[in-house]
């Protein structure tokens, strides 16, 4: 599908409200997804995250699951040579999504099915639920 | 005879893959050969002493160096012989570097084998060699400049400012060539006109400065020292020394046409200036276009209008002569014609501009005050898409090299379109961004981040219109997305070909130039700046693509070149000339007619009791080049190039083709 440009700024707004940061800065060395130790696992890069973001490329964004596989490790904007955080970034489109969908993507049932200590637990729950 | 031969290892490039103590033993067994040895880098400080000493030590009296190209570094070990009092012309080099160990890297055996018989050869030729003297000729201490554009001016200026008389030929009406009509310049943003007219005003008002605009050289005879120039100036049917420039013709004018200096997006009168600040403010009639014609007037406005009278529209094209002692080339670009990039729309929609058109549309001074208005219906423009690499490094279109300046100035414009037009979008697809020079790089990135323009990784495909829309289709290969923009203007970044006329020029000054037309230096690092014919120096993008910071660097080199050859009593000249063996010459003009510099006149012989005066070649030194045509053509063998003689170079291949 051909995807049309036009500016559709109003999650790249909200986005950066939440996160402080600039998603123009970035661009687009592809640093961030070299060094991801989740990047293995997701279905987007972490560059291409913050590509769909420049592009105003909505849809394919929220459909992503590479936001929900973030660890929120850090490594990514400890490694960012324009100082871009996209952790932080991730966050806000996290929370975006969660704020107008209200859907939550964990449930504390699921997580008591294996074993995980309070802390993983209680972080869990704040990241991805409403 | 005492022949010596110093094999150069160049580190590894030739010791890498040839064995040279094999050569090495191998040529001391050599006829004549007294010595021979081997050395890590001959061109070295040491490795040069160590060729002077031995030269005395063992009184060699010829010496060949198996090294380099000698396009690397034959001055280098020329002047280490000469050095020690031999003349460099007793000299040979065997190139076992480029056409040896380089190409044949992957057969050592072979290599050995190939370089030892190209040391032969050069043993074989060397032996047959002959001293000989430079070539002196007397100098004209004056300088033709050639592109009234920033390349010329800042020659010109520089060479004026050493004190030394410069002819600097513009072919339009004015002084300034492509810089003037640029809005501002990267990095600094400076205003382009701000920055460049005082340059304009200062060459011509400069006292070694004489610029003759409107003309053009049409013929150039000569050589280094000594050319003779033959410029044609076009009829301004205005008289210069008595236009004042007031305006008073052009206001009542009635005729209307495009004007060229804002690529025909705005007007001018039949008699013009072609910008406010042009230099010198003369204006010039374009008979082309005037009611008028030479043989019949029909409208005399201007000339009622003219307080001064200085319309004459009888005026004849007149021809100057001038002799120089060295000419700089600085003809400067054009940009590749849109109507070849028809996927582009280029010549179809008056949307699809060129980035030059779009530098008009941001200027204060252009044909819409600096308001961005799209040529089709003066609409200001919300969404535009700028496409960069339109023809350049890509060899389907004719240039596959960059053109080096549009990542910059599309960079720039699209930062000036989003100060002018605050909430339009700009998006720019490209295919790299090459933005190597002193804060280029952080120019770029302050446009991708702080003036947040889409930068889409991709060339573009397609532009169609849709209503009154431009639809692009491209692809943003970095999230792997084929995209489509509904855009209201494109702006292409074409590729920056050699300007209309400079392969003309080329052939007239014997320089040679590239696959694509722009002209050759003679090497790209040791000799940047000058061309093939001794005495033609080269400034600007006549010679590549490039900017304005390297071009003015480039024209200050061109100048100081111009210079040190001026500073000179006279200028000197290769021997390597041809000479006639007037016993074996029967007068054929074979070579006459062949010499492509016309440096062979038939002469007859003076008178001789009782015989008939015989007619024979002869060479004006001065003017040959060397390059043996004549010798090629003869069918006496009567004419021989020095140090390239028919016995030199068939003891030469005989070397090389002959088994031990």
């Amino acid at each position: 599908m051909r995807l049309v440009l036009k500016r559709q700024d109003d999650l790249l707004k909200k986005v950066e409200e939440i996160s402080g940061e600039n998603v123009f800065a970035c661009y687009q060395c592809g640093k961030c997804s070299a060094g991801c130790p989740m990047s293995t696992e997701m279905d987007l890069l972490p560059n291409q995250v913050i590509r769909l973001l420049q592009l105003g490329a909505n849809e394919q964004l929220l459909d992503c699951r590479t936001i929900w596989l973030c660890a929120s490790c850090f490594t990514c904007t400890a490694r960012c040579p324009k100082g871009v955080s996209l952790t932080r970034l991730m966050e806000g489109v996290r929370l975006v999504l969660l704020r107008t969908t209200k859907e939550d993507q964990v449930s504390p049932k699921e997580m008591e099915k294996e074993f995980l200590p309070q802390v993983a637990l209680i972080s869990a729950l704040r990241k991805f639920t409403t | 005879m005492r022949i010596g031969v110093f094999i150069c290892h160049c580190g590894k490039n030739i010791a890498g893959v040839v064995d040279v103590k094999e050569l090495v033993e191998r040529a001391s067994k050599l006829k004549d050969v007294v010595y021979a040895t081997d050395y890590v880098y001959l061109c070295s400080e040491p490795g040069q002493k160590e060729i002077q000493e031995k030269i005395e030590e063992l009184e060699l009296t010829h010496v060949v160096i198996a090294a380099c190209s000698p396009k690397m570094h034959a001055t280098t070990f020329a002047r280490a012989v000469k050095g020690v009092g031999l003349n460099p012309y007793l000299l040979e080099i065997a190139n076992i570097r480029e056409h040896c160990s380089w190409v044949h890297h992957d057969k050592p055996e072979i290599a050995t084998e190939k370089a030892f018989r190209l040391i032969k050869a050069a043993v074989a030729k060397v032996r047959l060699a002959e001293p000989l003297e430079p070539i002196k000729v007397p100098l004209t201490r004056k300088v033709l400049v050639i592109g009234g554009g920033i390349a010329g001016i800042r020659t010109a200026l520089d060479i004026a400012n050493g004190g030394f008389e410069v002819y600097l030929v513009e072919r339009t009406p004015s002084l300034g060539g492509h810089m003037a009509q640029l809005s501002e310049t990267f990095p600094t943003l400076d205003c382009s006109a701000c920055i460049l007219t005082p340059l304009m005003v200062e060459a011509a008002h400069h006292k070694n400065i004489h610029v003759i605009t409107y003309a053009e050289v049409k013929n150039i005879k000569g050589i280094i020292g000594n050319f003779k120039v033959t410029i044609e100036k076009k009829p301004r049917y205005v008289i210069p020394e008595k236009c004042t420039g007031c305006g008073d013709c052009m206001d009542v004018c009635p005729v209307i046409v495009p004007n060229e200096f804002d690529q025909g997006l705005g007007a001018r009168k039949a008699i013009y200036v072609p910008f406010p600040q042009a230099v010198p403010l003369v204006y010039t009639l374009d008979l082309e276009n005037c009611l008028n014609t030479q043989k019949l007037v029909v409208c005399e406005q201007c000339y009622k209008a003219c307080g001064p009278r200085a319309i004459n529209y009888l005026m004849e094209p007149q021809e100057i002569e001038i002799e120089v002692g060295a000419v700089v080339i600085a003809t400067g670009f054009d940009l590749l014609p849109i109507e070849n990039l028809k996927e582009y729309g280029g010549g179809k929609y008056p949307d699809v501009v060129t980035g030059l058109e779009f530098e008009r549309l941001l200027s204060a001074s252009g044909p819409t005050g600096g308001v961005v208005r799209r040529p089709s219906d003066g609409k200001i423009p919300k969404r535009v898409v700028f496409i960069q690499c339109a023809g350049s490094r890509d060899p389907e279109h004719g240039c596959p090299y960059c053109s080096k300046i549009c990542c910059m100035y599309t960079a720039k414009q699209a930062l000036l379109y989003k100060h002018v037009v605050p909430d339009g979008e700009a998006y720019v697809f490209f295919i790299d961004v090459r933005a190597a020079g002193k804060r280029y790089e952080e120019f770029v990135q302050r446009v991708m981040g702080e003036e947040r323009i889409v930068y889409l990784r991709g060339k573009v495909s397609k532009v169609f219109q849709r209503e009154d829309k431009l639809v692009v289709w491209g692809a943003d290969t970095i999230s792997g997305m084929a995209v489509e923009i509904e855009a209201d203007m494109v702006v292409l970044a074409p590729a920056v070909v050699p300007s209309k006329g400079t392969a003309d020029l080329a052939k007239l000054l014997k320089v040679s130039v590239d696959e694509f037309g722009f002209l050759s230096e003679v090497h790209p690092k040791l000799r940047p700046v000058e061309s093939v014919s001794p005495g033609v120096y080269l400034a600007g993008a006549a010679q590549a693509p490039k900017d304005i910071s390297e071009t003015a660097a480039q024209a200050s080199a061109a100048a100081s070149k111009v210079l040190s050859l001026l500073s000179q009593k006279e200028a000197t000249l290769e021997p390597i000339v041809a000479h006639v063996d007037k016993e074996l010459c029967i007068g054929c003009g074979l070579c006459w007619k062949a010499c492509p510099f016309k440096a062979i006149t038939m002469v007859r012989e003076e008178k001789r009791e009782g015989k008939k005066r015989r007619r024979y070649a002869k060479v004006e030194e001065a003017v040959c080049q060397g390059c043996g045509v004549c010798m090629a053509i003869c069918e006496k063998k009567a004419i021989n190039v020095a140090g390239f003689t028919y016995d030199q170079l068939s003891a030469q291949v005989k070397a090389l083709l002959e088994d031990e």
